[in-house]
Parts: C-alpha cells; sequence; structure tokens
C-alpha cells in the first residue's frame, strides 16, 4: 500500500510533496485557530495508538490469515478531519522515518493517499451524511464500514496513478489497476469491519467521546465553501495527473494500432504484445531528461524499438560495468578507511 | 506479531544510535535533512533503465557510516527487512518489458530485468539515506529540523507527543495481546469481534491518558510549544557539509562517472 521512494519520478513526487505540505500548512492553522490546545496532545497520543493498535493482530474470517488496522478512518471520526489529517500525516512520517515504509520523497505520496482521502473525502461525504445528528448502532456500523472502504480504494487507485505517472514500474496502468482495486477492496471491507468495531465500542461505552470529536471540528464552519474548495485543490490535482494521460495515452494507443497493423515480423520475435507494452510505457514517462526525450520518433524506430534506444550500446555498457563495479570498491573503501580512522581515535 | 516487536525494539536502538557524539552527529540536523532530501532527489531523477550512474552514490551512506561509527551490519538487516512493495512492483517489470537492451556475453539483457535491478538500487540507496538520517540526527533532530525549515509548530509538536508516547502505548498494547494469547485456545477469541473490543479498551485508555498529560502539562505551564533547551546553529562546517555534498550529487547526476572510468580504463588496457 505504500508508494516508495524507488517507484517515484521526482516530478510526481514533488508535486505531491507540494500538495500534502499545503494541507498540512492550511489543517494546522485550522486545528490552532479552531480547537483548544488540549487536541495537540490527544492527536499525539491518537497517532501513537494507531501504532500500538496494529500491534494487535486478528484472524480474518473464512482465511486464515492475519490483519490489522489501518486507522485513518478511525482517526477522522474521533478527530474531525483536520486534527485527523494532520495525525494520520505524523504517523505515517513516524514510518517512513523508522521503517522506512516507502521513503522521504514518497511521503508526499503517502500522506496524499492514506490522509487526504480518508479526512476529506470519505469522512465529509460519506460517514458524516450517513450517521447524521443522532447516530444509531446501524448508521455508524454503515458510515464507517463504507467510508473505510471508498477512503481505501482511492488510496489504492492513487498508488497506481503516481507509480503509472512516474514510469519507472512497467506495469501498464490497466493492468495494475485490475491488481490493486480488487485486493484493496478486500482489504478495504476487513479495515471497515473492523474500524466499525471499534467506533461502536466506544460510542456504547463513552458515547460523550463521539460527541465530543463531533463538536470539536466546527460542524457550523464545515461549510460548503470548505468541502468545494477542497475538492478543487483535488481536482486540479487529480486533473493534472489525468490530463497529462489524456495526452500521453493517444498518442500510445494510436502507435499501438499501428504496431497491431504491421506486426507480423514482430510476432515472429515474440516481441509484440510486449513491445506494445514498452513503449506505452515509454510514451507515459513525462520527464524531459528521461530516455523518451533523446529516442529519435521515426518511423524506422516504430518498426525496431530495440534501436530506439540508442545509448545501449555493447561498449558502453561494458564500461559502465567495469568503471561501476569500480567505483562501487572505491567508495567501499573510503567508507571503509574512515570507519578505521574513526575507531583509531576512540581507542 | 515476533517481527512487529522486533521492530519496535530496533527503533529504540536506531534512536540510541543518535546520541553518540561524532562530528556528523553533532551538525546542525537542518544540514542533515536538506542533504539527504537533495540525495534522494538525485537519486530519483535518473532515468528508468541507468544502473551504472548510480553506484557512486553509495559513498554517500558509506562515508556516512563510516564517519558516524554507525553499525552497518546492522542498517544493512533493516534494509533487507522493509524491501516488499519496491520489490513486487519491481518483480513485474522483467514481465512486461522483454526488450533486449545490451546483451552479456551471449546472454541477452532485457531491459525489465535492468530497470528491476535499478528500482532496487534506488530503494538501497534512498532507505539507507534514510535510515542513516535517522541514526545520525534522532528523531526529535529531525523534528526540530522541520520546524526551523518551515513546518507548522502544531504538526511538529504532535510529532515529538506521537514519539514520546510510542513506547508507552506499544508496551500496553503488548500486555493487551499478551494476555489475549494466554486466554485463547484453538484460536478462539482471535477474531474481529473480540479485536474490536480489545482496540476500543485501548482507545479509551487512551484518551484518558491524553487528558491527563494535557493535565500535568498545563500544571507545567504548557502554553502550546515545547521549548528545546539544545541551541542549534548553522555555521560553516553546516554549510560545507550541505554544499559539498549536494555539490557532489548534482556532479554526479550530470556525468556518469562509472561509464568513464570504465572508458578510459579499457581505453588504457586497448
Amino acid at each position: 500500500m505504500h508508494m516508495a521512494d524507488a517507484l517515484l519520478s521526482p516530478a510526481v513526487g514533488g508535486t505531491l510533496w507540494a500538495a500534502t505540505a499545503t494541507s498540512i500548512a492550511y489543517c494546522s492553522r485550522k486545528v490552532k485557530d479552531d480547537l483548544d490546545d488540549s487536541t495537540v496532545p490527544l492527536m499525539g497520543v491518537l497517532a501513537a495508538f494507531i501504532f500500538a493498535a496494529q500491534m494487535i493482530n486478528f484472524t480474518i474470517p473464512a482465511t486464515g490469515s492475519s490483519g490489522h488496522l489501518g486507522g485513518g478512518m478511525i482517526l477522522a471520526i474521533l478527530l474531525g478531519p483536520y486534527a485527523a489529517f494532520l495525525a494520520m500525516a505524523s504517523v505515517l512520517t513516524v514510518q517512513a522515518l523508522f521503517f522506512a515504509d516507502g521513503g522521504l520523497l514518497a511521503l508526499g505520496c503517502n500522506i496524499f493517499n492514506l490522509g487526504i482521502f480518508p479526512c476529506f473525502i470519505a469522512y465529509p461525504l460519506i460517514y458524516k451524511p450517513l450517521v447524521g445528528k443522532n447516530p444509531s448502532e446501524r448508521r455508524i456500523f454503515l458510515g464507517a464500514l463504507l467510508a473505510a472502504v471508498v477512503g481505501l480504494q482511492f488510496g489504492a487507485f492513487g498508488v497506481v496513478l503516481e507509480t503509472v505517472a512516474s514510469g519507472v514500474s512497467a506495469l501498464p496502468f490497466a493492468t495494475f489497476v485490475a491488481l490493486m482495486l480488487p485486493i484493496h477492496l478486500a482489504i478495504g471491507v476487513v479495515e471497515g469491519l473492523v474500524t466499525s468495531a471499534v467506533v461502536l465500542f466506544v460510542w456504547k461505552a463513552r458515547p460523550e467521546i463521539l460527541c465530543y470529536a463531533a463538536k470539536a471540528q466546527p460542524l457550523a464552519e464545515f461549510s460548503l465553501k470548505k468541502v468545494v474548495l477542497g475538492f478543487g485543490v483535488a481536482t486540479l490535482l487529480t486533473g493534472g495527473v489525468l490530463s497529462w494521460f489524456a495526452s500521453a495515452r493517444p498518442d500510445g494507443l494510436e502507435w499501438a494500432m499501428m504496431g497491431v497493423t504491421g506486426s507480423e515480423e514482430l510476432e515472429a520475435q515474440d516481441q509484440g504484445v510486449h513491445g506494445v507494452l514498452a513503449h506505452l510505457q515509454e510514451k507515459l514517462a513525462f520527464l524531459p531528461d528521461y530516455r523518451f526525450a533523446n529516442a529519435p520518433q521515426e518511423a524506422a524506430a516504430e518498426k525496431r524499438p530495440a534501436q530506439a534506444w540508442p545509448t545501449v550500446d555493447a561498449g558502453s555498457s561494458l564500461s559502465g560495468l567495469v568503471g561501476g563495479s569500480l567505483t562501487l570498491a572505491l567508495a567501499a573503501l573510503i567508507g571503509l578507511l574512515i570507519k578505521r580512522r574513526n575507531r583509531a581515535q576512540t581507542t | 506479531m515476533s517481527r512487529i516487536d522486533s521492530a519496535f525494539f530496533e527503533i529504540g536502538s536506531l534512536d540510541t544510535l543518535a546520541v553518540l557524539d561524532t562530528p556528523l552527529h553533532r551538525l546542525d540536523p537542518r544540514a542533515k535533512v536538506i542533504t539527504t532530501l537533495v540525495f534522494i532527489l538525485c537519486v530519483v531523477s535518473f532515468e528508468k533503465y541507468q544502473l551504472s550512474a548510480l553506484l557512486p552514490f553509495f559513498i554517500f551512506p558509506l562515508v556516512l557510516v563510516g564517519s558516524g561509527r554507525l553499525p552497518g551490519i546492522f542498517l544493512l538487516k533493516k534494509l533487507l527487512l522493509i524491501a516488499p512493495f519496491a520489490f513486487f512492483i519491481g518483480i513485474f517489470n522483467p514481465f512486461f518489458d522483454r526488450e533486449i537492451l545490451f546483451y552479456l556475453g551471449s546472454v541477452g539483457i532485457s531491459g525489465g530485468w535492468v530497470s528491476f535491478a535499478s528500482i532496487l538500487l534506488r530503494f538501497t540507496l534512498t532507505v539507507s539515506a534514510t535510515l542513516i538520517l535517522i541514526a545520525t540526527t534522532g528523531f526529535s533532530g529531525v523534528c526540530m529540523a522541520l520546524e526551523k525549515i518551515g513546518a507548522p509548530r502544531v504538526f511538529t509538536i504532535q510529532l515529538l507527543f506521537l514519539y514520546r508516547y510510542l513506547f508507552v502505548l506499544v508496551d500496553e498494547a503488548q500486555r493487551l495481546v499478551r494476555a489475549r494469547a494466554l486466554r485463547s485456545f484453538k484460536g478462539r477469541g482471535t477474531g474481529m469481534a473480540v479485536f474490536g473490543q480489545i482496540v476500543g479498551q485501548l482507545l479509551l485508555r487512551t484518551i484518558d491518558r491524553a487528558q491527563r498529560i494535557h493535565l500535568a502539562m498545563r500544571c507545567r505551564g504548557f502554553t502550546g510549544e515545547i521549548r528545546q533547551l539544545r541551541k542549534i546553529h548553522f555555521g560553516h562546517a553546516e554549510l560545507l557539509f550541505t554544499l559539498g555534498w549536494s555539490g557532489l550529487f548534482v556532479a554526479l547526476r550530470c556525468w556518469n562517472l562509472p561509464e568513464m572510468l570504465g572508458a578510459f580504463l579499457l581505453e588504457l588496457a586497448r
């Protein structure tokens, strides 16, 4: 579920970092302005609670495997969207720094996928309307379940978009979607059931906590304007990503059509489909300094994709190999020497 | 469960490395955070079939491990433990991208394998840089740097709270898990219904704890910010560290050092 640095291009990572940083700044201001100062410790401790809860496993019925809690939705229900978003962001930051779940550049993506979607889409648009002003057991159950499922689906789709837009992985868009969404539907249902179980327990034992949470986020201020604004930002961002696709895909498809019509010899080389996919993939890489840019796009190159990648002649790859291993050895040597000297100094 | 147990145990040990006292540890956290970010940006900005140009970047983690007196084996183990997502997505590359890129002897290497190897290299570099950042700076140091760079105070304070109470709550969760395990036979009571109650219980205790913490802090004059005794200072050493490393990364990003070196050597051999 976590996006990783290794799969990310700087353009995508940077964009989502900027988006996430802006939302963190905005939410911090909201929390500071609207809530009293007891919220900050509560947020921090609840975020730590998410970690603790993740240590408690449970068996998933009918499969025998075990799962644990993700937590974004519980935070949103208990803290309200702004504070929950900050808490979720801090959970993911700690995960990125200590467990290297994701990574520093991917942190923006992860906070976006696992924070924005549950807190600003699933919570206000699904949980709130479903539960309404006078919650009942059934409403809370349904609301928490559906919100968790939808939030996670959006998150998984976000991972797909970010990965494909980065162009490091060769997985084509459709395959990746078909891979991620069903898996996360199952995960989402389990997450939703668990979330609703926990929320219902709290509601039965101490209903005032849920009321406090509902009050703590300024209900009156949670007006249409904010929702529209949030949606505007989200739409702009996703629209930006999607329009990249829109501009890149027709090209790829067009090319695919051509490849299919004149493909006898390629098929004979067992490269037809893969050639198409590879080229499509190549088209989806946006950064100008990617190989895409210096690949000559002539008709000849389209027939023999192998030649469309000019930098890989045998000579340069051999020198790369020789030089590469040498540099690596050199780097290791320097590291070792420094360590040796350090130890000599301390003893 | 034992795996995640030990993972939490290792959080502590990663942070204890941060109390070592080397010139590297004494650097202003900001310098290390910024340098690490530049490093990661340079590494991930390579195109997807790049292998050789990534290798010189290993100099950064290796030098830091050496000069920070960090246990290299321990970091390597941590690295191997946390590889799954990049590996599982990357492993699809060889299946979808079968274009032969070059020949090693008579074996054709497809683009998919090259980009898969590239993903693994990037993963190793970026993750080790992150782990080293924590091991040389510590969590509170990183938080402080984030705040000085411009992250909102509410967010950084909240991060410090999270970190402070992480261990307390994890202990509590471990006790709950142990208690459940001792009372459960043939896996009874490990399902979702009981889980909901256990976690709900933990949640209620957590909320009460947060209230007590807040009251205690109010008594001690908490006004919404945490004061740090440690003074940090961005001096010449920090400037040199940040600019020197960043300059090196950018240079390595622009020129493929191993390929130049290899070409030179092959020329000599001829």
